[in-house]
This record gives structure tokens, C-alpha cells and sequence, in this order.
């Protein structure tokens, strides 16, 4: 186990009946990292994160957590703690009562119980609630309680299933800043699950692609978006154009933004014709769809840093399409 | 749209209010043999005063709270855990096992009874078995004891615990279990804190639902008990059916129902109360 690695699974797999839901993952997670498991309902990453909170037993291969073999380990004796999806808040208690439920069971002393749920509780801006019930709170609130009840224990590992799901849109911005603002300053390790690539790539420090209960690629947000691996890592991440290879064989991925619009032919290591079909304004950009023979159609992003109020494409216009040999990458599957 | 509303009270007054006052009156009056019906109305307390003061109303109402509460404890012991397997049973199975449950009701309350005289009964089946068997040499008659009358009420009242338990454990959110597991509870005390107290709207309301009736039963104790189980339902038959004493049973029936008016409140109250969380 390499030193700086907190969790290390090995070979670990997870029927449920005929279907595989986990199926072979080799995965280490780093000390102090925010982790997110990414991928589309049914990959497999909530299983896993259920293996990690020991709700779920492997039907093979081991999770260490920090050096330990925590396999066959029930769930409320490992040093693990989740946010779940639901808040999961105990409706007859009290916030503070809430707070104080993990402590109490590892028989903390009375005022160190009340110490440590007031302060965890100013760490997330709830002092003034502790006497409300769950039923009390906006869903932003309920959200802080759970994550206050999850990390009042300080566990080595805090797992977010979902963590910004039931929030509004404007709630969800905010709170991905002060998750990872609270990751920063506690140095938890946090491993979270989530079906948002925005949110994974803009949270996390690494992350792995799930598909069919597999790792389909694991690392940083430029590492994914920059360099998939496989077409499907390059789908789910961003938009990508799925161009076969040279010769016929093989795949590139090409990002839209990474294409240039031109009206006469550029110099560039590519360029072929096409004519608009589609155009989105949004703003900042526009987001053409470019009809090419002989390929699919081209996604292509353009930002709207001059100053002409119409989008400069409109649809039917026959424009050159140009791009770089670097910028389209070679998939391997 | 007024009649609607009228409905209820309207049926209410006429087959409840109105009875119950009749019922008043005649406890206040005095009785009287030969007179058709056997009562002289009047305003007298005389009845009242009478239940307070003999020792047989006041043995046959503890005997009655008594009996009602153990057989009420007895119920929730046993219907705690049925309730908790269904609740916890694959939800196909549910309703199959919800109806065998209630499936008692499907033959007449009276009837039930007597097979239960048929079964305890000194040479009934329980004791040919034991003899037959040689478990037991000389098994002694649990017919006409107290035994028999707890065994009745639990038998009857089962289901009406179980229901309410079934409701409120059935509503339980499975991943409020995960929690407290994920926070340190191992499954007794997961089940101590958060099944439990959850649970308790189930508790108080099938607790009641078998407490209230079992308090007043009459069918239970006068078939199933012996002369030793005096319970106030019974007295109440008694003194309407063999000793023509028609005020002193209604002064009885007056005394049960304000009695009772306590716990009915209490269970009213907590059911709103849940109506409303719901």
C-alpha cells in the first residue's frame, strides 16, 4: 500500500443475484483527498460505497482502511461515517441530539459530547438550531445536520452519497464550495458518489468513471477530460466528438471548444467543410451543430468574446471546421 | 352540503347521546320488581354510592384493570415481534401474512370462544393430549381460572395490536437503521433508539385498542373464567339479567364508560397527533 493511501481495494466484487454490481475493482484513495465516484445510475458506485461503509460484504476481494482490513467488519465498527443521499436525520430527536448520537455510542463523556456538537455545529453554521427538529429545517439545513453528524465523530473516511441531490439549483453552487472549503480545513478524507460530472469535476481532487460495476478510468478532472481513455469516459465526461481513427481504425475524442470555426479554409493540421444545422446561444457561448460528410455531427463550442450581438453563425451557413492533430485523442477503446 | 356535515352528529345523538342518557336516567332512578320496566325514575346516587361501597363492584373493577393491563402486556410481547417479522418480510409477502393475521375475524367472535371451552375444558383436547402423550399424568383444568380468561383476551385482542404496530413499524425508514449503525449502534442498540421510540404512536394506540375493550369484556370471563374471575362486565350482565336490577347495571355501565373516557381521549389525541405528522 502505497503511504499516502487511506483506502485500498483489491479484486473486490459484488453480486446482487445474476448481476454484477461490483465487478473487479482495484482502487486506491489518498490521504486528505476528495474523492468521486462518477457514473451513470447503476454503474455500481453506490454498491461501492456501501462496501466502504460496510453495509454491504464483499463476495470477494478485501477493503483496507488505513493499513486495517476492514473486510467482514460490520458497518458501526468501522471508522467510517456517511452523509446519506436522504440525510437519513433521526425525526424524534433533536438537531443536537442528532449531532450527539455517534459520540454517545462510543460512550464520550458527557461535556465533551456537548463540546465537540457545539463546536461541529458552528462549523456549519447551525449553532443557533440545536433545539430544533429535523421536521424544523429548510433542506439546506437538514443537509448540514447530516454532515455535522457525520464528521462530529472525525472519521478517517467520510462518505457523501449523493450529497448535493436534494438541493436546489442556487443551493447546490454554494454548498459545493463549502463542502470542499470544510474538506480543506478538516483534512477528512471525503469519497463521494455522485451522477454529476460538474459537480465531480469541479469538486474533486480525483475520480474514477464507473461503468458496469468496472473502473473505466480514474484520476484527475484535467487527466479524465483532456485524455480519455474510452469512449464511453469521453461521453460522460463533457461532450466529446467520436471521430474513427486514422485509416479507419481506432477512435479520437474531440472536445467542442477545441474545434475553430472559420469561413475560409485555415491553416490548421485539419479541415473539412460543413454547413450549420444548429445553432444554441447561451451567452457566453453558442453551441453550433455542423453537418460534415462523411462524419457525425460536429459539436462545436465557440465563446462570444467580441462584441457582435447575433451569434456569427446562423443555421445553413456553409463555414470550415479546423483543428489540431493534438487536440483530438486517441482513444483505446 | 349542511347535511352532510349534520350526518355524523345526527347519527351520534341518536344512537349514541340518546341511549347514553336513558342509560343515565335509569341509574338514577330506584329499582323496582314489579314495575314494567323494573324502575322508579328519580334522581337518586343511591346506585352510585352502592358500587363505591361493596367490596364485590370494587374486587370485580380491580380484577377488570387488572386483567385487561396484563393481557394488554401479554399482547404487545407477542404482537411486537409478529408485527416487526411482517413489517420486515418481503413486501409481496406482506398481505399474505397481514391476512392470517385477521383471518380469526372470518368466524364468529362467539364461536371462537366456546372452541377455546372445547380445548381447555377437564377432559378437553389440550388435556387428552397430554394424557395421550404422557407428558402430563393428571393435568389439572385450565378452563375456569384466570388462565383461561388471559388466554381468551389475548387470543381475541391479538390482531388489534398487531395492526397498529404493523402500521407505525412499516413506515420506518430502513436507512434511519443504516444510520445509526453507521454511527456506532450495533442492532440491539439501534432497534433501543431509533426503532423503538419511532415505533411508540404504534405502541400507544394498539395498546389502547385492546386495553379499552378488554376492560368492559364479557363474553371472555363469563365462558372462559370460573366464579373466581370476577370481572365488571360481567357483574354488569348479572345484576341486568338475574337480579332484574336494571339502575344498578346502568349506574355500572355509567361508571365503565367515564372510566374509560380517560384512555379513548389519550388514544383520540396521539392518533390527530400522528394524522398530523402524516
Amino acid at each position: 500500500m502505497a503511504a499516502d493511501a487511506i483506502v485500498r481495494l483489491e479484486g473486490l466484487r459484488k453480486s446482487y443475484g445474476a448481476l454484477a454490481a461490483v465487478d473487479g475493482i482495484d482502487l486506491e484513495i489518498r490521504r486528505g483527498e476528495l474523492f468521486a465516484l462518477l457514473g451513470p445510475s447503476g454503474c455500481g458506485k453506490t454498491t461501492l460505497l456501501r462496501l466502504l461503509a460496510g453495509f454491504e460484504q464483499p463476495d470477494a476481494g478485501r477493503v483496507l482502511i488505513d493499513g486495517q482490513d476492514m473486510t467482514g467488519v460490520p458497518a458501526y465498527r468501522r471508522p467510517v461515517n456517511m452523509m446519506f443521499q436522504s440525510y437519513a436525520l433521526f425525526p424524534h430527536m433533536d438537531v443536537a441530539a442528532n449531532v450527539a448520537y455517534g459520540l454517545q455510542r462510543d460512550g464520550v463523556a458527557k461535556d465533551e459530547i456537548a463540546h465537540r456538537v457545539a463546536e461541529v455545529l458552528a462549523q456549519v453554521r447551525l449553532s443557533e438550531l440545536g433545539k430544533r427538529k429535523p421536521s424544523q429545517l429548510s433542506g439546506g439545513q437538514r443537509q448540514r445536520v447530516a454532515l455535522a453528524r457525520a464528521l462530529v465523530k472525525r472519521p478517517k473516511l467520510l462518505l457523501l452519497d449523493e450529497p448535493l441531490a436534494a438541493l436546489d439549483r442556487k443551493l447546490r453552487e454554494s454548498t459545493r464550495f463549502e463542502l470542499v472549503r470544510l474538506q480543506e480545513e478538516l483534512g477528512v478524507t471525503f469519497v463521494m458518489v455522485t451522477h454529476d460530472q460538474e459537480e465531480a469535476m469541479s469538486m474533486a481532487s480525483r475520480l474514477a468513471v464507473m461503468d458496469k460495476g468496472r473502473i473505466a478510468q480514474a484520476g484527475d478532472a484535467h487527466e479524465i477530460y483532456e485524455h480519455p481513455r474510452s469512449r464511453l469516459v469521453a461521453g460522460f465526461i463533457g461532450i466529446a466528438n467520436i471521430l474513427p481513427g486514422e485509416g479507419g481504425t481506432g477512435w479520437l475524442a474531440l472536445r467542442p471548444e477545441k474545434i475553430g470555426l472559420h469561413a475560409e479554409r485555415p491553416a490548421t493540421d485539419r479541415a473539412v467543410r460543413g454547413e450549420v444545422v444548429q445553432v444554441a446561444y447561451e451567452g457566453d457561448r453558442s453551441h453550433y451543430h455542423v453537418a460534415v460528410d462523411g462524419l457525425p455531427v460536429m459539436q462545436v463550442v465557440a465563446m462570444n468574446t467580441d462584441h457582435a450581438v447575433r451569434p456569427r453563425w446562423a443555421r445553413g451557413d456553409a463555414v470550415w471546421l479546423g483543428w489540431s492533430d493534438a487536440a483530438a485523442q486517441r482513444l483505446e477503446e | 352540503m349542511r347535511l352532510v356535515i349534520a350526518l355524523p352528529f345526527l347519527w351520534l345523538g341518536l344512537f349514541f347521546l340518546l341511549p347514553f342518557g336513558l342509560v343515565v336516567a335509569i341509574a338514577l332512578g330506584t329499582n323496582n320488581p314489579d314495575a314494567v320496566p323494573p324502575v322508579d325514575l328519580g334522581l337518586s346516587l343511591k346506585n352510585f354510592a352502592l358500587l363505591w361501597s361493596d367490596d364485590l363492584y370494587r374486587v370485580a373493577w380491580l380484577n377488570s384493570l387488572r386483567i385487561a393491563a396484563t393481557s394488554t402486556a401479554i399482547c404487545l410481547l407477542l404482537g411486537y415481534p409478529m408485527a416487526y417479522a411482517i413489517a420486515r418480510s418481503a413486501p409481496a409477502r406482506r398481505p399474505l401474512l397481514l391476512m392470517l393475521v385477521v383471518l380469526p375475524f372470518w368466524t364468529s367472535f362467539l364461536i371462537r370462544v366456546y372452541a377455546w371451552m372445547g380445548l381447555l375444558s377437564s377432559n378437553g383436547l389440550l388435556n387428552t393430549f397430554l394424557k395421550a402423550t404422557g407428558l402430563v399424568d393428571n393435568p389439572g383444568t385450565i378452563l375456569g381460572t384466570e388462565w383461561a380468561v388471559h388466554l381468551g383476551i389475548v387470543y381475541a385482542y391479538l390482531p388489534f395490536m398487531v395492526l397498529p404496530l404493523y402500521g407505525a413499524l412499516e413506515k420506518l425508514d430502513n436507512t434511519l437503521l443504516e444510520a445509526a449503525a453507521d454511527l456506532g449502534a450495533p442492532p440491539a442498540t439501534a432497534f433501543l433508539t431509533v426503532t423503538l421510540p419511532l415505533s411508540l404512536p404504534g405502541v400507544i394506540a394498539g395498546c389502547l385498542l385492546v386495553f379499552i375493550p378488554a376492560v368492559g369484556e364479557f363474553v371472555i370471563p363469563d365462558l372462559l373464567g370460573g366464579t373466581g374471575t370476577l370481572m365488571i362486565g360481567k357483574v354488569l350482565w348479572d345484576e341486568f339479567f338475574l337480579n332484574s336490577d336494571w339502575p344498578l347495571a346502568a349506574a355500572v355501565a355509567v361508571c365503565l364508560l367515564v372510566l374509560l373516557v380517560g384512555p379513548m381521549v389519550l388514544f383520540q389525541r396521539q392518533q390527530a397527533r400522528s394524522l398530523e405528522r402524516a
